[in-house]
């Protein structure tokens, strides 16, 4: 049977059917859940897709963190379950408290859509186990408020444990410190990173590479790895 | 003089019997913005003084931007200049929300183009993220998904003190709400000009993409179907935007029209989108009208005209923001992200059920009648009872004094023939470098990296290329392109020339991406209507444009006017922007701007004549502007445009830019710089063939031409494509990736940084560094 993927819509998610586009590509199936529910459908791995939910009012992913479906996503993720927050996921996480930090507005005060290169620095993660370390790899990155910040000593800490998953190369995008793009939990299981790797997934429709125009799949690897890890789970 | 205390009166309801009663009473019908004979002919039709309701709703809907009142007589030519080929795929033609074209495999597109100008001068933020969300509603209220923006963009001269205000204005306020709503940005253009220094324009395009089965209209049909409004709740913003504020001009030191402009949410929008296609999906709604300039009176008068005639609403039912508004200012209000609906009685229960699950307010306002009549009832009196008719069709037609312009011939005799030209290779070079560091030439980054291009995941095309692209159907590749284009400057010298002109490279640019063009939405933006020479321009232009669409054969399916471009007695440049929609059988063989690949063969199709009148070159390198903008040749674009097409089905072409402001000279700099390769070119054969000098070989803007990359194993099957569609072709370079820079053999040579640190320049000087550059 097939690895189930939900991918959970909140009101004002945008990147949420490209989230399940993503996941079928890497041939698992994507099941589209609702935030106002509290039923996981039995999935084996959750997305938390990119957008602007309720408008990023109060703070992007503040009101969404509070959503029903929350309460079922922490306890799956607390109990093992692999979840993945992109961009506005990565910060509904963080203000679920299931990822350290925060995202604040860029440094230059501006959006910004542009192609990104990151390193990956951790393999051991469900979402990152396809990936070499140290690896570079290019996806596309869209977003208002992605200066990841935390306390010194959280920083630390997150270096020591080997917690920086992604890491910007070339260009920080949006003051993060450190340059960091994205972080796990303890686990490993728990991603989030604020690049979109569901953009960087099928030829003619993804980032520029040498070779030829948007040919980038860069971020397909991040797909196949957790139906690895939830296959090896069973 | 004494005065006697003021005793507290109770405000008598304007009702209908009460206008019947006081025939005399004042009524501020100049401030609403009606002219005396217009308010007059409102008497007529009524029989008595509208009440202030009424009035309100009339002075809205008679506007210049919601009537069409002076463009309406020169717009039928788009309706009658039609032949059978043009209505063959067109679904909804001119008059709805906006058109719809049928493109195959049981896919239809809808796209429109219009203004929101005069409110991004005053709040540049609001004004243009409000003008995304206007056009993003005319889409969803066809039935379809929204699945990409573009914008039409025309500022100030770039070093004014003023220019950064509105730029970073318009460019965040577009940011904020397309990005908000998920819909990627594609493409659109941006230019400089002082011209435009008081009168910004900002050109909102949106498309979207249906099944057939799915296709809405706005009418009311149906005795007894329930009239509702969902969506935003109604406030006190946009009060008048399209009668004070976008049909009237500029005037130095009037007051403050801030407030009639609008205050966008787009994740109210966001909600409405997909509460809107989950409402269709559950074939809930009968007919469905967006609520955007004159609001509720446009939607009641609207609705209830284009069916069955009749609708008795009540408007305490209303929901809103703000209690203490009145009857008028609630007919007038243009708060955004509002939708009316008729839903017939049996599904309104289903109907409010999608609508509360995304947390979307509704309220059931009132219902269809056969009655013929309007009426609209507030705290207990009919305070509207009028032909919905008489307010939202058949309003007043102006036949405007039209006067040719008494400067014309002398700017027209004023040729840029005269100015001095160098065949110089270094004095080229550096005019070259002038170009492509000029404001209108510029690398618009600063721009376009504040867009998201990526949302949806089916871009196949967006800037830099030459149109942007998108694909529809996931399963069979099938795409549409759009690309939008105006010289203002070419306009000025000739508005019907240059309105074809217009009309030729928006073709142009979605023929050299490999997709067909199908269909046009123009928006047409021109001084003040009461100017003689401005009328005189916009006959021009519509006319121009009109036949232009008759010798290509594709159908305008829409648009807007926005007259009232000027500040003062400047009208700005005559600025019709059309944009031209194509359809691609799969996106995999679009056409990108530049190459990639080493060793490939360029060629230059069509022909290069002196034609430097209007020109980048003319206004950069020597700050002029007269003479006569280029010749076009449609059946040539029509010729050309297949050959591309038959190229890019055959896969012989990997490039293909089009040729347009700064010539030969910009396009070869642009594809260079699209994936950072170089190229070697002669312009000797261009000179010797077409009799000119290298100059006009460099610079010349010459119409019905592209640059074309073809791979050295499909050269004679190019070559003998052009030679059977009877197409001049030259090979002019090849591309060369060890170079690393662009080289005019006998001429000069700039490197590939240079090229694009010149490039850069202007908007990150002026507005700030890009990210990563």
């Amino acid at each position: 049977m097939a690895t189930r993927v939900g991918v959970i819509t909140f009101p004002g998610s945008l990147d949420d059917r490209d989230a399940q586009r993503a996941v079928r590509i890497a041939g698992a199936e994507p099941v589209a859940l609702w935030h106002g529910s509290h039923d996981l459908e039995g999935v084996d791995a959750l997305i938390l897709p990119g957008g602007f939910s309720y408008g990023d009012y109060l703070r992007c992913g503040a009101i969404a963190s509070l959503s029903p479906i929350m309460t079922e996503v922490v306890a799956a993720a607390n109990s093992g379950m692999p979840v993945l927050g992109i961009c506005n996921g990565f910060q509904m996480l963080t203000e679920a408290h299931l990822l350290e930090g925060g995202l604040i507005r860029n440094d230059h005060g501006s959006f910004i859509c542009r192609d990104q290169v990151l390193r990956v620095e951790n393999t051991d993660t469900s979402w990152t186990r396809d990936f070499e370390a140290g690896e570079n790899i290019t996806i596309p990155l869209k977003n208002g408020e992605g200066g990841f910040i935390a306390s010194d000593e959280t920083l630390d800490r997150l270096e020591g444990e080997g917690r920086v998953v992604f890491r910007y190369v070339d260009v920080n995008p949006n003051g993060s410190l450190r340059d960091i793009a994205g972080i796990s939990n303890e686990r490993g299981n728990v991603v989030g990173l604020m690049p979109h790797p569901e953009h960087a997934v099928e030829p003619g429709f993804g980032p520029d590479t040498d070779v030829a125009m948007r040919s980038g799949v860069d971020g397909l690897a991040f797909f196949t790895s957790v139906i690895e890890r939830t296959l090896a789970s069973v | 003089m004494t005065t006697t205390p003021s005793t507290p009166t109770v405000p008598v309801l304007d009702t209908v019997e009460n206008a019947a009663a006081t025939p005399e009473k004042e009524q501020p019908y100049a401030a609403l913005g009606l002219k005396p004979d217009e308010y007059q002919s409102i008497r007529d039709i009524l029989g008595r003084r509208p009440t202030s309701g009424e009035l309100a709703m009339y002075s809205v809907m008679w506007s210049e931007h919601c009537s069409y009142k002076s463009s309406k007589n020169y717009l039928r030519q788009f309706g009658q200049k039609v032949s059978p080929a043009m209505k063959k795929n067109l679904m909804v033609g001119m008059g709805e929300n906006a058109g719809v074209v049928d493109v195959g495999e049981g896919w239809a597109v809808t796209f429109k183009i219009e203004s929101h100008n005069h409110p991004s001068y005053i709040e540049p933020f609001q004004g243009a993220a409000t003008g995304v969300g206007g056009i993003v509603r005319d889409i969803i209220s066809m039935g379809a998904r929204p699945v990409a923006v573009m914008d039409a963009l025309r500022f100030g001269a770039i070093d004014h003190p003023d220019t950064a205000r509105v730029v970073h204005g318009v460019v965040s306020g577009i940011s904020f709400y397309g990005n908000c709503l998920g819909l990627p940005n594609i493409g659109g253009e941006t230019w400089f000009d002082s011209v435009y220094q008081a009168n910004p324009l900002v050109n909102a395009l949106a498309v979207g993409v249906l099944r057939h089965e799915d296709l809405h209209l706005a009418n009311a049909r149906g005795v007894g179907n329930k009239v509702v409004l969902f969506g935003a709740r109604t406030g006190g913003d946009g009060i008048g935007g399209a009668s004070i504020l976008a049909s009237d001009t500029f005037a130095e030191g009037g007051p403050t029209k801030r407030p009639a402009v609008q205050v966008g949410d787009p994740f109210a929008e966001k909600v409405l989108i997909e509460c809107c296609l989950e409402l269709y999906r559950g074939e809930l709604v009968e007919g469905i009208q967006d609520l955007g300039a004159a609001g509720i009176s446009c939607a009641t008068s609207e609705l209830a005209s284009n069916g069955d005639g009749g609708m008795h609403i009540t408007l305490d039912n209303v929901l809103l923001r703000d209690p203490s508004l009145n009857a008028e200012e609630i007919l007038m209000s243009e708060s955004q992200e509002r939708m009316m609906a008729v839903v017939h009685p049996d599904k309104l229960e289903g109907f409010l059920a999608v609508t509360s699950k995304w947390d979307v307010e509704t309220s059931v306002l009132g219902e269809v009648t056969d009655t013929g009549r309007l009426i609209i009832e507030w705290q207990g009196g009919v305070i509207v009872d009028v032909d919905p008719r008489t307010v939202a069709v058949d309003g007043p037609v102006y036949d405007r004094p039209v006067a040719y312009p008494t400067w014309i011939d002398a700017l027209q005799a004023d040729s840029a023939s005269a100015l001095p030209r160098s065949s110089d290779g270094p004095a080229l070079r550096a005019q070259l470098l002038q170009l492509m560091g000029s404001a209108n030439l510029a690398d618009a980054s600063w721009i376009t990296s504040q867009y998201d291009k990526y949302v949806l995941g089916n871009t196949a095309l967006s800037y830099p290329d030459d149109a942007g692209m998108v694909r529809v159907d996931e399963e069979s590749g099938l795409g549409f392109s759009v690309a939008t284009d105006a010289n203002g400057r070419y306009c000025q010298l000739d508005p019907r020339q240059g309105a074809r002109l217009a009309l030729a490279e928006a073709y142009r640019n979605v023929a050299a991406s490999g997709a067909v063009p199908v269909a046009i939405s123009d928006c047409l933006n021109f001084g003040s209507p009461e100017n003689p020479e401005v009328m005189w321009q916009f006959s021009e232009a519509v006319t121009g444009l009109a036949d232009g669409c008759l010798e290509l054969e594709i159908p305008v399916t829409g648009g807007n006017v926005s007259f009232y471009n000027q500040t003062g007695d400047v009208p700005i440049h005559p600025t019709p922007v059309v944009a031209v929609l194509g359809v691609i059988d799969d996106v995999a063989r679009r056409i990108p701007s530049g190459w990639q690949d080493e060793g490939h063969n360029i060629y230059l199709l069509g022909t290069t004549r002196e034609e430097l009148d209007g020109s980048a070159w003319a206004d950069v390198v020597h700050g002029h502007l007269g003479g006569l903008p280029p010749q076009v040749d449609l059946a040539g674009e029509k010729r050309l445009g297949e050959l591309l097409r038959a190229a890019a089905v055959e896969g012989l072409i990997d490039s293909a830019h089009d040729l347009s402001d700064g010539g030969l000279g910009v396009a070869l700099s642009e594809s260079v710089l699209r994936f950072g390769l170089g190229a070697r070119v002669w312009l000797g054969d261009i000179i010797e063939r077409d009799g000119i000098d290298a100059a006009t070989a460099l610079f010349s803007e010459s119409a019905g031409r592209v640059i074309v990359t073809v791979p050295r194993e499909d050269d004679v099957k190019f070559r003998g494509l052009c030679d059977g569609r009877d197409y001049p072709v030259l090979r002019i370079g090849v591309t060369d990736a060890e170079l690393g820079a662009l080289e005019v053999q006998d001429a000069f040579s700039v490197s590939i940084d240079e090229l694009r640190t010149t490039n850069r320049a202007p908007l990150a000087d002026a507005f700030g560094p890009v990210v990563g550059y």
